[in-house]
């Protein structure tokens, strides 16, 4: 089996479980079965063409599933998924600011 | 229900004040960090925060990311600990605590966003933000500190 990390933030969607357990032989494979098993995730985690959003990375243990086989990575027992959120952010400029108070 | 997930955001002081000083020492650049506490009923309690490195590569006086290795031990430690991971704290060098669009654009459900104001190397206001139900703005979080009195000692440090 291998095992799902749910972010935190994401975890309200998932009855506060972080873990989920699959025996998918990919990853693709195994978001399908965390999004069925959880509905609610769905949304969060893929785009409306079906893709996994572009601000979530999926880590198979310390490897970016872009540089494995991406969605169809393989999985093998006891492999560690991570579903990881993109942290990001900054100012805006003064302007900016001023226009959205007004 | 307003503001569904309402709850009193406590910096309790030692996170507290490690976060204005990362965000003193980092300026003018921009800190960040995680946040790991508990939650009752009605308050957020933020019991430690972890300075990560702020890995935008580019202008970091106006931008910052953290990279997803940095967010994977975030959620290892907290499991480790038995804490929530509750938010991501980061600094605005001469801007005002407002959570801007860029903070806006990957923001997460569920999470705090503290944003330390700081001002010619200078704490100059903290607020807090969460994203909405409907994942298209923030609201600002009640944020309630426990260390007012020290605050002008730290920044004279
Ligand atoms: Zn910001």
């Amino acid at each position: 089996m291998a095992k799902l990390i749910i972010p935190t933030p994401l975890r309200k969607y998932a009855n506060n479980t972080a873990f989920f357990e699959t025996d998918s032989f990919t990853v693709d494979q195994a978001v399908e079965a965390l999004t069925t098993e959880y509905p609610e995730l769905k949304t969060h985690l893929i785009d409306n063409n079906g893709k996994v959003r572009s601000f979530i990375k999926v880590f198979v243990g310390d490897d970016d599933i872009k540089a494995l086989d991406g969605i169809d990575t393989e999985l093998n027992e006891n492999d560690v998924v991570s579903i990881v959120p993109a942290i990001a952010g900054g100012v805006q400029a003064l302007y900016e600011q001023i226009k959205k108070w007004h | 229900m307003t503001e569904q997930n309402s709850k009193i955001l406590i910096l309790e002081s030692e996170p507290d004040i490690l976060m204005r000083k990362h965000s003193i020492e980092d300026f003018p650049n921009e800190s960040c960090g995680f946040m790991y506490g508990y939650e009752t009923e009605t308050e957020r309690i933020i019991t430690i925060a972890r300075p990560v490195i702020n890995s935008k590569e580019g202008d970091q006086k106006r931008r910052f990311e953290i990279s997803p290795f940095d967010y994977m031990k975030a959620e290892a430690f907290a499991l480790q600990k038995n804490l929530t991971l509750l938010g991501v704290y980061h600094s605005h060098p001469q801007h005002p605590a407002i959570a801007s669009v860029h903070d806006l654009k990957s923001a997460m459900p569920f999470f705090s966003y503290v944003i330390y104001s700081v001002m010619n190397a200078k704490i100059d206001d903290v607020k807090s933000w969460q994203l909405k139900d409907n994942g298209e703005e923030f609201y600002e979080e009640e944020v309630r500190l426990t260390i007012l009195n020290t605050v002008n000692k730290i920044q004279t440090t």
